[in-house]
């Protein structure tokens, strides 16, 4: 396990997440209860958090697939509970969300769910345009022989990489990623890792990447919060993060590797 | 009042808040109806169309329940042309067989049994599809890359069985009449011109009218309720089961009732 050298284009200046007091509740069950945290321009931040501790209803926040109860969740300069359906699509543009479980479009081949954000946002394209940038993404994630496949033919790494090119796609500069490596097997995992490194550098993105593997924390994270209880409790690099007696952060540690 | 009933425990008061409760809930629940047809109306006219989504969905419902719709349409029209001669043979009246199975046909049973089949087959079809989609938050995927997937999956949807539920009801009314000229022919040796003579003969421009309308809403309510049951479908593979049954039992149930309605209509108009 090796953990990260810090990519040296981050800005520490510059802000492209912004969220301030954000609560969240479902009935009477408050999931976040005061949440605050910053994105800075080309990091890579990991979000660690035990199962239902509210991750997936972090970024979801963030994307303006939830609505926050309170809060300022400033992305890109915009407010986004402020946003009309116009301008928060205009912002998702910007936002590459890689869901949980991939979430890829199942009555179609890869290459037509990598189109159809395309054909919908880039009018001007031609068809060879098209293609070019589809075999362009699949080449990055390493999946080029799947462009005709279909989603149930494949495995859950290959469709988390399917995932990763539809967002890559519209160039965004900022990725979601939702438990990358979850459920697959410790080599496909660090593939996942690598890949999602590369993305930060070649396609020079901020991140947020949701996980509760630490070997993917470490792996990928320039900056490391952890959630307890609705809120952050620790953050810093990687080993900071778990220099702490406390309980909850060691024993989450601990869980995490007995073999 | 009496301190008893004021605890939040008491018996009563827990049935009260139950029933208010569910009140509460049914009204939430056609709130949201009415939205979602309302956003229908509203997405409907406007760019971008989904034009291709459109026509594939005009050949799921449509051309893919034909078999199962001219099976059945066949049979109806031969059983109830069978089942019908005794009772005009009584009175020595089986040459007004063709004219009784145009107007059962044509008015009501050409519809109605388009309709139940079509919600049998597509209604759950779509519940299950959109459900699963939601579920696996397919739907979610769409929203986040910007693209609207309420124009994408429910406008295609409805106005595909919109348009495809009559055009189905047409051609079943057709088959159904064939099947009965076919029981007719054997044990009247009536002609097929002298058949379909009187079947035109017996009924009239309001009826087709008036079916045509009908099926056209028929149509609306199946690709409207599994959209909607589907679009709204809870999380977890069992939501997916029960969009699929929900969407089935509440679009006939709802074709029933508007079958009433509007056969209460027609005869107010017949008789004006
Ligand atoms: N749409 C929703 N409606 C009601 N409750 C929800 C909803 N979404 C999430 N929750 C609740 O919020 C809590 C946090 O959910 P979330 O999906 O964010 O967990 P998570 O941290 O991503 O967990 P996991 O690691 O298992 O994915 C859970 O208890 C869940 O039941
Ligand atoms: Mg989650």
């Amino acid at each position: 396990m090796q953990a990260k050298e810090t990519n040296p284009n981050i800005d520490l200046t510059e802000k492209v997440i912004s969220i301030k007091g954000l609560k969240k509740a479902f009935d009477d069950f408050e999931v976040l209860k005061g949440v605050d945290l910053n994105l800075y321009k080309g990091e890579n931040l990991v979000v660690l958090g035990r199962s239902g501790t509210g991750k997936s209803v972090l970024i979801k926040i963030i994307s303006g697939l939830l609505q926050a109860d309170e809060g300022d969740i400033n992305v890109l300069g915009k407010d986004v509970g402020k946003l009309n359906s116009k301008e928060l699509d205009a912002l998702r543009l910007k936002i590459g969300f890689s869901f949980q479980n991939s979430a890829l479009y199942d009555s179609m081949t890869v290459k037509e769910n990598l189109e159809f954000p395309l054909v919908r946002h880039s009018k001007d394209m031609t068809a060879d345009d098209r293609d070019r940038v589809i075999r362009f993404v699949l080449e990055a994630v390493g999946l080029s022989q799947a462009i005709n496949q279909m989603p149930s033919e494949l495995s859950g790494g290959q469709r988390k990489r399917i995932g990763i090119a539809r967002t890559l796609i519209l160039k965004p500069d900022i990725m979601l990623y939702d438990e990358p490596t979850a459920g697959l097997d410790p080599i496909t995992s660090i593939e996942i890792n690598k890949l999602i490194n590369e993305v930060q550098r070649r396609f020079n993105t901020s991140s947020i990447i949701i996980t509760h593997d630490l070997t993917c924390a470490r792996a990928v994270g320039d900056r490391v919060v952890m959630l307890l209880d609705g809120q952050f409790q620790r953050q810093g690099t990687f080993d900071e993060v778990f220099a702490t007696d406390d309980e909850r952060v060691q024993s989450f540690y601990n869980y995490n590797f007995i073999d | 009042m009496d301190s008893d009933n004021n605890k939040p425990g008491n018996a009563r008061t827990r049935r009260r808040y139950t029933t208010t409760r569910r009140l509460d809930k049914m009204f939430v629940e056609l709130a949201s109806v009415y939205r979602f047809i309302a956003r229908f109306f509203k997405e409907v006219w406007f760019p971008p169309y989904e034009i291709k989504e459109f026509i594939k969905q005009c050949y799921e419902i449509g051309v893919r329940s034909l078999p199962l719709i001219s099976l059945t349409g066949f049979i109806i029209g031969i059983v109830f042309t069978n089942q019908s001669r005794p009772s005009l043979a009584d009175f020595g009246a089986t040459s007004l067989l063709p004219a009784l199975i145009s107007v059962a046909i044509v008015r009501a049973m050409g519809p109605l049994v388009t309709a139940l089949i079509a919600a049998g087959r597509v209604g759950s079809s779509i519940g299950a599809e959109l459900g699963s989609m939601r579920v696996t938050e397919q739907i979610d995927a769409m929203e986040v890359s910007a693209t609207n997937p309420f124009k994408f999956l429910v406008v295609s949807r409805v106005l595909a069985s919109t348009l495809m539920i009559p055009a189905l009801t047409m051609y079943t009314t057709l088959v159904s009449l064939l099947g009965g000229y076919l029981n007719v022919h054997q044990n009247e040796l009536t002609t097929l011109t002298t058949f379909f003579y009187q079947v035109f003969d017996a009924i009239t421009f309001l009826d087709i009218i008036a079916s045509s309308v009908k099926s056209v809403i028929f149509g609306f309510t199946i690709g409207m309720v599994g959209c909607y049951k589907g679009y709204n479908s809870s999380k977890g593979t069992e939501g997916v089961g029960k969009a699929a049954n929900s969407s089935v039992v509440t679009a006939m149930f709802l074709i029933f009732i508007e079958e009433l309605l509007i056969m209460q209509v027609i005869n107010a108009i017949r008789a004006f």
